[in-house]
This record gives C-alpha cells, sequence and structure tokens, in this order.
C-alpha cells in the first residue's frame, strides 16, 4: 500500500520566499511526486496556524507521512513532531527539508534555489517514505544529587534541592565549604560582611539531614547516563577522626610547623600543619596537611596526638572510595585569579606594596593575618594613599580577553574600605566604569561623594624608581590620565591590583571527567548563552557560578538555584525520555573485534565478556553514526539512519539525473552494493 | 576584518601603510600607551589621543603633530598594547606621510633623518662626523656650542672617523633603494 | 660555534671598544664570527622615518649577504638597533606576504633575493649566554668581579618588540645580563629601570627630553650604589658615558659611573687586559671602579631580604613558600 505524504512548504516571512520560488516549489511538489496527496505552501509553518493545517490534514486527508521544507531541524523539528503525535501520527514519520539554512540562506541565485529546494523536497519524500515509527524510551531518574563545588554556587543549589526533600551529596575539595566568597570581608553594593551572609547558609548545609556534606574530597570518575550516574568520590584522609573530634582546636594551638597559606589566606598569611581554614569552617574538623606534617616528613613531633582529649588524631587512616548513584550532576566549580606576577610591569612579587585583589580582601578580613588592618607589607604602617589598577589581565589579548564583570565593583568596594579603615587618599585607573545591576550605579555615586579620584587610564607601569621629589620611598604608579591627555605620576603607599578572573587551572579536566564541553580558555559552555544558561550539551549535568563564566554573587545565587530548579524538574516527573535515535548491535553478527568500543565519543558501547559481543546502552548512545559506518561486519544499525533510508534520500536528492527520459517521478538510483 | 572606513580616508591609508595596521580599530583608547611613552610628556598628543584623532579624520593636524618625531621607538606601548596595535610601526608611517606631505611644523627631526640617510645612500655606512657637522651647523647652531669640543673629544677618544667608509657594492645597494623608492611611490 | 656577524656602523667606530672586546673574549668563548660581506648600514631609526619600502629593503640586501654566505645560519648583531631592524624585516617579510614581496623585488634590481626565515638572527648576548652557556663562562673565570657592584642595563631594542609573541629575555624585566655577571662574580644591584630607553638619538632632536631620559636612568642606577653601568648597545652606551657630563651640568647633578660594555666585562674576568678591551677610552673613566675588584662589600640594596624572624608582623611575600 502506498504511503499518503503532505508537504509543506514554509515562506518564513521573506526568509525562504525572499529567494524560493515557495509556490511554484509547493505545486512542482504535488504534481510531480509520487504519493503526495497533499502540497501546501504557507508563510510561517511553525505558527499556531500553520501547525493546524498539518494536523488537520492528517485527520482528514489520512496523511501517512509528512515533509516540512522550511528551517533547520535545530529548531523547529521538535514543533513538527508534536504536530503530528497530537493528530495521532507517529511523531518519527516526518521529515524536515532544511530550505532556509541549506538553500535562501546561502544563495541570491533563484533559479539555483528552486532547483536545489526542489531536490531537497524530493529527497525528504523519497527517504521519509521508508521512516519507522519509533517510540522513545524511558530511563527513570534517580531522585539523588551530586553537587561539585561547596561554594556559593553550589551552597544554594544543595540547600533548594535539601529543602525541597530531596537528597544531595555536596563535594567540595577544600577542607571545609565556603568558596572564595568566604575569603572576601564585604560584600558590594551593600557593603553586607560576607561570612555573615555566608555562614548561616554553611550552617544549614552542615546541619541538613538530606545534605551528605563530603568535604576534602574529589570525584575522580564518572560514568552513566541521565537519571542514572555513578560518580566515584575520593574522600581523602584528614588523620582525624569525625566521629571523635569535637572541633576544640588544641591541636592546632600546639602543632609547632606554620607554613604559609596559599589557598585561603592567598599567601598573605600563614597556617598550621594541622588547621581550619577559617574559624567558622564547616565541618569543624582539622585537616592535617600531610606535605607539610613533621611527623608525616620526619617520624618525630605528633603533638596534636599528644595533646588531643579525644584521641581523635589517626596517622594511619587512608583515603576512602566511595561510588555514589545519581540521578543529575551540578557542576559549581568556580574561578582562579589570574596570576599578577605575568604582567612584570606592576611589580606584584618584586615590589613589596603590591597586593591582588584577593590578597586585599584578607587584610580587610577581620579573621585575617592582620585581624582586618588595611597595613603595609611591614604588618605595620598604615598607608596614607592607596591605588586601585582595574583590568589586571582582563580586556587583554595576550591574556585574558574578557571583563572579569565584577573587578569595577569590588574596586569601589575597596576604595569605601580604605577610606573607611584608614582615611588614604584611593586613586582608581579605570579604563571603563561598569556597575551594571542594581544598586551598583548608586554605589559608584556613593563613592564620588566620599571622594574617591578616578583616573581615566589603564596603568602602564608601577615603579619605585623615583624621578623627582616627593617620590622617594613611594611606589609610583603611571597612566596617561586620557581625560586630560596627559601622562601623570602619582606617589602612593600601596598598590591593589585587580586580577581578573580565570577558570580553574584544571577547568578542562574536569569538563572531560563530567563529559562537557568547555571553551578554548576553559569556561564550562552552556546549552544556549541567552536561553539555557545552567544546563549543558549533556543530558543530566548542570553548571552554575563562575565555572561558568564571570559574574557576581547574585548571579551566581541566581544559576545555583536555576540549576536545582532543573533537577527537581528532572525529579518530579521521575523519568526522561531518551531519544530513540540510536545504533544497535546485531549480535548474531558481531565478531566482538571491538573497533567501535573506543570510537564512541559518548562512551556508549561496552563489551559483553560473557557473550564476547559489544553492547550499546541506549540510553547514552546519541546516534551519531561513528560506529555504524566503523563495523567491518556491518553488523550495526542506526534507527532513523539506515542504509535504506540514507540511499532513498540520496536518489530522491538525484531526481533530474535519474529522470532519463522526461519520465515524471525519480528513478531510483542504482547504488552498488 | 571589518571594513576600517572608507577607501581612501586617513585612517585607511594609515593602515594600509603600516604591516598589521587592521587592528588599529579595536583600539580602546585606553591610554597604555600614552602611560609608558618616555618622551610622552614632550608630545604635543599622546598616542592615544594621536589615534583618535586619525579615526576622527584629522588629517593636517596628525601630520603636523610633534609625536611622532618625538617617538624613542623604545616600544614599551607596543608590548604593552592590550590590542596588540603595531603602534611604533603606525609612528613610523605617520612621519612618512608627514615627511611627504611636508606637514611637520619643527623641521629638526625630519632634516637628522633625511641627513643620515643622505650618507648610507653615498657611501652604504653611516658618517657621525659628516652627519653632525651638516646637520648641527644649520640647525640652531649657536646653540651648540658644547658640541665642538665634544666633537673633539670624540675624535681624541678614536670614536669618530674622520672620513666615511664606502663599501664595495655601493652601486648595487643604490639600484636596491632606487627600485625600492619606485615601488613605494607607486603604493 | 660558527655564525655570520654584522657589527653595523657603530662598532667601527664610536664603539670600537665594544667590537675589540668582542673579538678578543669570542675566540676563548669559542664563536667563530665571520663578518657579513660587504655589509651596509642598517638605517637605525631613520631610514624607516621616511621610506619604508627603502628602509626594508636597506636591512633586507644585509639578510640576503648574510644567508648566501658559506651556508650559515646563525646571524648575530651586537648592536641592538641593528639586532632589531635585521630580525624585524626577515620577521615582517615572512609574516606580511605584500611587503615580501616588494622588498624581494627590491633587492633584484640588486640581483639578490632573500628567503624569510632563512636565518635566525639573535642578539650576541643571547648567544653568549645560551649557546656558550653560563657555566662554560663561569669555569673560565679567572679574575673573578667580585667586590664590584653592576647595574645591568640592556636597554629596549634587545627584548623588544616581541614577535609571535616572542622576544629572546622578558621585555619587561630581563635578567640574561644579570645572570651573566654574576657567573663572572660580580655583585648585581637592583635595577629597576635596566630595560627602560636611553633615548637613542634624542640627543640630536630634543636635548632636554634626551636628558631627562639619561638622567633618569643614572639617578636610578646611583641610588642603588652602582660602581659601573653595563650594556649591550653602542647607543645606550654612547648615551649614558659620553653625555653623562653634560647631563650633570644641565640638572647640577654629580654622576661618575662609568658605562662599560658586557664582553669587556666578560674579558676582565677572563683575565684579559684593559687596554685589549677598550677599557680607557669611555668619557667616563671606568679605573676607580674596576679598582674595586677583588674587595669585600657588605650587602647589596634591592638584594634578597633579610631571613624573617620568629614573631615578625611582616607579611609574606607571594610565592614566599614553606616555612615560616
Amino acid at each position: 500500500m502506498s504511503e499518503r505524504i503532505g508537504v509543506y512548504v514554509c515562506h518564513c516571512g521573506s526568509n525562504i520566499a525572499g529567494v524560493v520560488d515557495v509556490e511554484e516549489l509547493s505545486r512542482w511538489a504535488g504534481e510531480t511526486l509520487d504519493d503526495v496527496v497533499v502540497s501546501r505552501d504557507y508563510k510561517f509553518m511553525c505558527s499556531s496556524l500553520g501547525q493546524e493545517l498539518i494536523e488537520d490534514d492528517i485527520k482528514k486527508e489520512g496523511l501517512t507521512r509528512v515533509v516540512v521544507a522550511a528551517c533547520s531541524p535545530h529548531l523547529h523539528e521538535r514543533t513538527f513532531r508534536r504536530s503530528c503525535a497530537s493528530a495521532g501520527m507517529n511523531p518519527y514519520l516526518c521529515q524536515m527539508a532544511s530550505i532556509r539554512e541549506q538553500v535562501s540562506w546561502t544563495t541570491q541565485d533563484k533559479a539555483a534555489a528552486l532547483s536545489k529546494s526542489k531536490a531537497m523536497v524530493a529527497g525528504a519524500v523519497e527517504r521519509v517514505k521508508l521512516h519507522e515509527a519509533l517510540e522513545p524510551n524511558q530511563v527513570p531518574v534517580n531522585p539523588n544529587t551530586l553537587v561539585v563545588g561547596g561554594g556559593i554556587a553550589g551552597i544554594q543549589a544543595a540547600l533548594e534541592l535539601a529543602d525541597a526533600g530531596y537528597q544531595v551529596h555536596l563535594v567540595e575539595r577544600e577542607p571545609s565549604i565556603g568558596g572564595h566568597m568566604a575569603q572576601f570581608d564585604k560584600t558590594f553594593p551593600t557593603l553586607d560582611c560576607a561570612a555573615c551572609i555566608l555562614t548561616p547558609k554553611m550552617s544549614d548545609v552542615g546541619n541538613h539531614p538530606n545534605i551528605n556534606l563530603l568535604s576534602y574530597s574529589e570525584v575522580e570518575e564518572v560514568t552513566g547516563y541521565v537519571g542514572n550516574f555513578v560518580a566515584r568520590v575520593r574522600k581523602k584522609a584528614r588523620y582525624v577522626k569525625e566521629a571523635d573530634c569535637t572541633g576544640c582546636g588544641i591541636c592546632i594551638d600546639k602543632c609547632p610547623k606554620k607554613v604559609v597559606d596559599e589557598v585561603f589566606e592567598a599567601g598573605l598569611g600563614y597556617r598550621k600543619a594541622v588547621y581550619r581554614p577559617f574559624p567558622q569552617a564547616v565541618p569543624k574538623f582539622p585537616v592535617i596537611d600531610r606535605e607539610s606534617c613533621i611527623y608525616f616528613e620526619r617520624g618525630t613531633c605528633k603533638a596534636c596526638e599528644k595533646f588531643c582529649p579525644t584521641n581523635a588524631i589517626d596517622f594511619e587512616q587512608q583515603d576512602t572510595i566511595l561510588d555514589l548513584e545519581v540521578g543529575n550532576i551540578i557542576l559549581a566549580t568556580g574561578y582562579d585569579l589570574f596570576d599578577a606576577r605575568k604582567i612584570p610591569q606592576y611589580g606584584y612579587g618584586r615590589l613589596a606594596n603590591v597586593y591582588t585583589s584577593l590578597e586585599f580582601e584578607r587584610l580587610c578580613n577581620a579573621s585575617g593575618p592582620t585581624e582586618g588592618k588595611i597595613v603595609l607589607r611591614d604588618g605595620v604602617t598604615q598607608p596614607k594613599s592607596v591605588a586601585i589598577i582595574h583590568c589586571v589581565g582582563s580586556r587583554d589579548k595576550r591574556h585574558n580577553p574578557h571583563c572579569s564583570a565584577i573587578c569595577c565593583m569590588s574596586a569601589l568596594k575597596f576604595g569605601h574600605l580604605v577610606t573607611e579603615k584608614t582615611g588614604a587618599e584611593v586613586y582608581s585607573f579605570y579604563i571603563d566604569m561598569r556597575p551594571l545591576h542594581k544598586g551598583y550605579e548608586e554605589f559608584y555615586d556613593r563613592l564620588l561623594e566620599e571622594g574617591m579620584h578616578f583616573i581615566r587610564g589603564r596603568v602602564a607601569e608601577v615603579t619605585d624608581a623615583d624621578r623627582q621629589p616627593g617620590e622617594e620611598g613611594k611606589l609610583i604608579v603611571q597612566a596617561e590620565d586620557t581625560l586630560l591627555g596627559m601622562q601623570r605620576r602619582i606617589p602612593v603607599d600601596m598598590v591593589i591590583l585587580m586580577a581578573g578572573l580565570q577558570p580553574r587551572r584544571d577547568a578542562k579536566d574536569v569538563s572531560l571527567r563530567f563529559g562537557i564541553s568547555c571553551s578554548m580558555a576553559g569556561w564550562f559552555t552552556e546549552r544556549h548563552p541567552k536561553l539555557d544558561p545552567v544546563a549543558t550539551m549533556t543530558d543530566g549535568v548542570f553548571i552554575a557560578g563562575t565555572c561558568q563564566g564571570p559574574k557576581d554573587i547574585p548571579d551566581t545565587v541566581s544559576q545555583g538555584a536555576a540549576a536545582a530548579a532543573r533537577v527537581q524538574g528532572m525529579i518530579a516527573v521521575g523519568s526522561v525520555e531518551v531519544e530513540p535515535v540510536v545504533a544497535t548491535i546485531h549480535e548474531e553478527r558481531c565478531s566482538g573485534c571491538r573497533i567501535c568500543n573506543n570510537l564512541c565519543p559518548f562512551n556508549a558501547i561496552e563489551f559483553l565478556t560473557d557473550k564476547a559481543v559489544s553492547y550499546i546502552n541506549a540510553a547514552l548512545c546519541k546516534g551519531c553514526g561513528t560506529c555504524v559506518a566503523a563495523c567491518p561486519a556491518g553488523a550495526i544499525s542506526g534507527a532513523h539512519f539506515s542504509n535504506e533510508q540514507i540511499f532513498a534520500e540520496i536518489s530522491g536528492l538525484l531526481y533530474d539525473v535519474a529522470r532519463g527520459n522526461g519520465a515524471k517521478t525519480p528513478q531510483p538510483v542504482e547504488i552498488p552494493a | 576584518m571589518p571594513n576600517p572606513g572608507s577607501n581612501g580616508s586617513f585612517q585607511h591609508r594609515v593602515i594600509e601603510a603600516t604591516p598589521g595596521g587592521e587592528v588599529l580599530v579595536t583600539c580602546l583608547q585606553c591610554g597604555t600607551c600614552g602611560g609608558s611613552c618616555p618622551s610622552g610628556p614632550d608630545m604635543d598628543h599622546t598616542p592615544r589621543r594621536l589615534f583618535a584623532m586619525i579615526g576622527a579624520g584629522m588629517e593636517d593636524e596628525v601630520l603636523r603633530s610633534n609625536t611622532p618625531w618625538y617617538c624613542v621607538s623604545c616600544y614599551y606601548c607596543m608590548v604593552r598594547c592590550p590590542k596588540e596595535i603595531p603602534i611604533t610601526d603606525i609612528m613610523y608611517t605617520l612621519k612618512n606621510m608627514a615627511v611627504k606631505a611636508k606637514l611637520y611644523d619643527d623641521s629638526d627631526a625630519p632634516d637628522w633623518s633625511k641627513s643620515f640617510i643622505g650618507y648610507v645612500e653615498n657611501y652604504g655606512r653611516s658618517f657621525e662626523l659628516g652627519l653632525a657637522t651638516r646637520y648641527h651647523l644649520t640647525h640652531k647652531p649657536l646653540r651648540k656650542v658644547g658640541l665642538g669640543s665634544f666633537g673633539l673629544s670624540m675624535l681624541g677618544k678614536g670614536r669618530l672617523a674622520l672620513r666615511p667608509d664606502r663599501i664595495k657594492g655601493i652601486e648595487q645597494l643604490r639600484a636596491i633603494l632606487d627600485k625600492a623608492k619606485e615601488l613605494e611611490a607607486v603604493q | 660555534m660558527r655564525y655570520a656577524y654584522y657589527p653595523g656602523c657603530s662598532l667601527g667606530r664610536s664603539a670600537w671598544p665594544y667590537e675589540a672586546s668582542t673579538k678578543a673574549v669570542s675566540e676563548a668563548l669559542g664563536l667563530e664570527l665571520e663578518e657579513v660581506e660587504d655589509w651596509n648600514c642598517c638605517g637605525a631609526s631613520e631610514y624607516f622615518s621616511l621610506n619604508k619600502t627603502a628602509a626594508y629593503a636597506l636591512v633586507a640586501r644585509n639578510l640576503a649577504l648574510a644567508a648566501r654566505q658559506n651556508g650559515l645560519k646563525q646571524l648575530l648583531a651586537p648592536c641592538s638597533m641593528c639586532y632589531l631592524n635585521l630580525r624585524k624585516t626577515d620577521h615582517y617579510m615572512g609574516k606580511y606576504p605584500k611587503l615580501g614581496k616588494t622588498t624581494n623585488a627590491a633587492l633584484a634590481a640588486g640581483g639578490l633575493s632573500y628567503k624569510p626565515g632563512s636565518l635566525e638572527v639573535r642578539h650576541l648576548l643571547d648567544a653568549v649566554v645560551n649557546d656558550v652557556g653560563l657555566e662554560a663562562i663561569a669555569a673560565k673565570v679567572t679574575q673573578p668581579l667580585a667586590g664590584l657592584r653592576v647595574a645591568c642595563y640592556y636597554g629596549c631594542l634587545v627584548v623588544r618588540p616581541e614577535f609571535n609573541g616572542k622576544s629572546f629575555d622578558n621585555p619587561e624585566y630581563p635578567t640574561h645580563l644579570d645572570q651573566l655577571m654574576q657567573a663572572l662574580g660580580a655583585e648585581v644591584v637592583d635595577f629597576p629601570l635596566k630595560a627602560h630607553c636611553c633615548g637613542g638619538h634624542m640627543t640630536q632632536i630634543s636635548a632636554d627630553t634626551a636628558f631627562e631620559l639619561i638622567r633618569r636612568l643614572l639617578h636610578n642606577a646611583d641610588e642603588y650604589q652602582a660602581d659601573v653601568i653595563v650594556t649591550l648597545c653602542p647607543m645606550c652606551q654612547l648615551n649614558l658615558d659620553a653625555y653623562q657630563s653634560q647631563v650633570n651640568r644641565h640638572f647640577k647633578t654629580d654622576y661618575h659611573i662609568p658605562v662599560l660594555y658586557f664582553t669587556q666585562m666578560i674579558g676582565l674576568a677572563m683575565g684579559i687586559s684593559p687596554d685589549a678591551l677598550g677599557i680607557g677610552s669611555e668619557f667616563v673613566s671606568a679605573g676607580e671602579a674596576l679598582a674595586k675588584i677583588g674587595e669585600t662589600i657588605e650587602a647589596v640594596p634591592g638584594g634578597a631580604p633579610p631571613r624573617r624572624k620568629r614573631d615578625e608582623k611582616a607579611l609574606p611575600m607571594p610565592g614566599q613558600k614553606g616555612e615560616a
């Protein structure tokens, strides 16, 4: 029995109709092509009215197949499949011909456009006759979630999921959650104390019955697919028994070994070999840093063990490996700061009183190395003048071309703190001021009122080489004041470099581990920059916070919440539809050569040792076709992309070549087997 | 690269004449060049402002400016510019254009260059004694009183030649340079 | 190691001590320098100011001559300006095909041609430090320069601009010359203006501007109590040395810092006589400074900070690792 095919040609306003003669195309398809019983053209097929055309025809004309010649399937394949489904026809019996992206948007030549469009429609018609009515698979969704990264993004996501009643595993690399926000003193523009607004959330996380907090841990491997991931987590040995530790901190007091704290104190302060990153750490349990500990180095000391009142120190403790079964993953791994030593002319690392933004946060912070006193590197002297340099390592082709989004606001914040705590003169050297969000412009206004000096000019150099009286013993910031059009040298006591935000050093490795993409620089790639910023192209893996790109705390929290909402949606539905456009291995034809195993970009193929054949996990398979093409025995078939379907499409495309003696209908072209 | 202004515009001509000059249109006007320039304080316009003027088509003012002539070719601007604009090379282009259009106000620097090159084209090597004498006697000679004793000291230390050296292949060199000038004229 | 050698106009005359000392030490260091046959002036910055095509052609003639000389692949230039011009011409001819074609068309009029990339253009300092190596040089030192405080002055063009994002040393804070002087036993002082501009030919254009540039360098070297400034470019040496007294008069300062070439320092450390190295022809005499060789001196200003005491309040510097 022959099919009853409906062909619909979309004008797409003038996008297609401006180049392709859509009425002629529609007329030609109806008259020339076999089995086409209905052929229409319409201004906007994707509109409700356009969709209704298809639905009505399916019901009234008894259509068995549908071809829509319009835009790219990327945009509206789902729309037209849905139309078919709502009229009772299997959605996979619909085929699109992309006569916009592949025809009208590539040429101005109308004759060529019509000719190619005819070929594409003919190809689609031939192909769709061989389509099968596929049914999508359903896989269940494990209601547990893995959140990777315990900064404010991860904390927010974890709390939202946990409050909704779902189990969350929160994995954090450092001994405590809190991330970069825990290092800050105040936050802009409200000048809220960062710890004051963060620690309540941290405390909630620590106490929440639905959150399994795995601190000082890292995810080593992830397998599985949406709804059904298995994450292997290494819980590093703290050498402290959490069950016995009361958090009294005597071990920290008694430890004789002091080292520079590179992480939390940003290299500006010290910590002991056994330490808690900061007083409000969650969890409260200290950690022994194996590399600095005297016992691990030389076998002596053990002061912590001697003085611990509850015998909680355990030097024999081992790392533990946990396998967590989760349905969804949220990555909230944060950012690293640009290394300002890459810009030697700013003097960081050579000139003592040049600080980075993160170092300055520690200086201001009441639990920092100077108990919140803003002083020079001698630890004692208060500065009388401070320069703040914007755009260090940002907006720079040599380092990072992007703008780091938060430095202008942070600079204003620092200006305020300096003025408030020391009364020093503050000079901000900027290229543009970027106070973008709610309350930000007003904050800029406030700083102008507080007397902060703003000089528009990207700093050329910071030097201690004095040139004239008044400069001796100072750091001289040299820049062109572009608003005045002259070079200026401002002698100051202290310089703060607003170093840019960069992806984490290991971002590329992490993206590989979780099967998502990242940009050349290392920012995790969102599914769509405008319309889908927290999802990735990998179903079941979401991103939130600065790992996706530089942003401030409000945006970070929003993204954490958005990712949690998406996961909650998945859990609420309970199962996920997996596209049936997958490959299948015919066991009887498989010789077990395993060539396909390593070719699969989605790790969807495994080898069944007992049967000595390969097997494709339909839930992981994305239907790319690589294994289908590679199998030397032809044992793999790709649903919706069978050889027959593809050959039919080719013969349709070549309709005018195959026409021969003026035959009206396309003759199938002989393709060698 | 998008079209940097219409063909024939001043900015377009500056870009065409400078290898790698297309990126000039991406200038942020950040001022790093003006801030880095060792002789910046003595220029009538900072390099950055000069680029804004070029973008605004102010050909006359730009070519009259002393900025390119005060450029010491230290290349600080070029290694620091966040857009990697070949600033020093643009300065050379502006010098070329100013000389061709005879639009420089203070002729000291161009004359120095012309004298220098005169010797190179005649002998293939530079000749400081001739250069210094010819140049300084014709440019504010009364201010150069101390120069005579300076010259004598240099001579005494054997650091100044009395006669120029001439290379063997001077004809070959002249042929090359003449051809080059011919090719430059048609650009 | 064989190199094509492009001395440049200054080495023959105004910087003859540089040539003399280079020749004197190159043998001992194993550098075979073959002068490019019939080389011509590189045009300094002057020709580029007047005529771009002719300027590149002027330099390219030297590249063409060197490239066809006895199969040599490396071209050494001791003068930073010549080094830059040669390197830039070679690089631009390759990177900008139109320029390459035009330059070769000009060269053809003289029966020459040059394929960009045929030669590797390097500064003499680069070959000394990287090819000979600091260890080999230190092994040849018989009279270490201990007792002498040295400010290493690079000037601009040996480290800037970068081509393909690289230059032979850091364009803001180079260290090769410092390391070399340390290998010779000298006390190297921190000298923040080590790569700042000496003004080049500005002395002929505007004395005020030029003298100020020179004054800054002398002032900074003086602040760090340098006994001698070591340089690697004839223009820098001339500016700092020959104009020092004029700078003193102009600003009423009293600097007496001799300026020597790094090859002269190598020669001294290897026991070669100062005469053979051209020492004695400088405007600011080096005699007093060189007499200090062999004396002991106290801590160098700008050197390593003293070891931190136990309960001291000072905050750690970036990159300062390990034990407090």
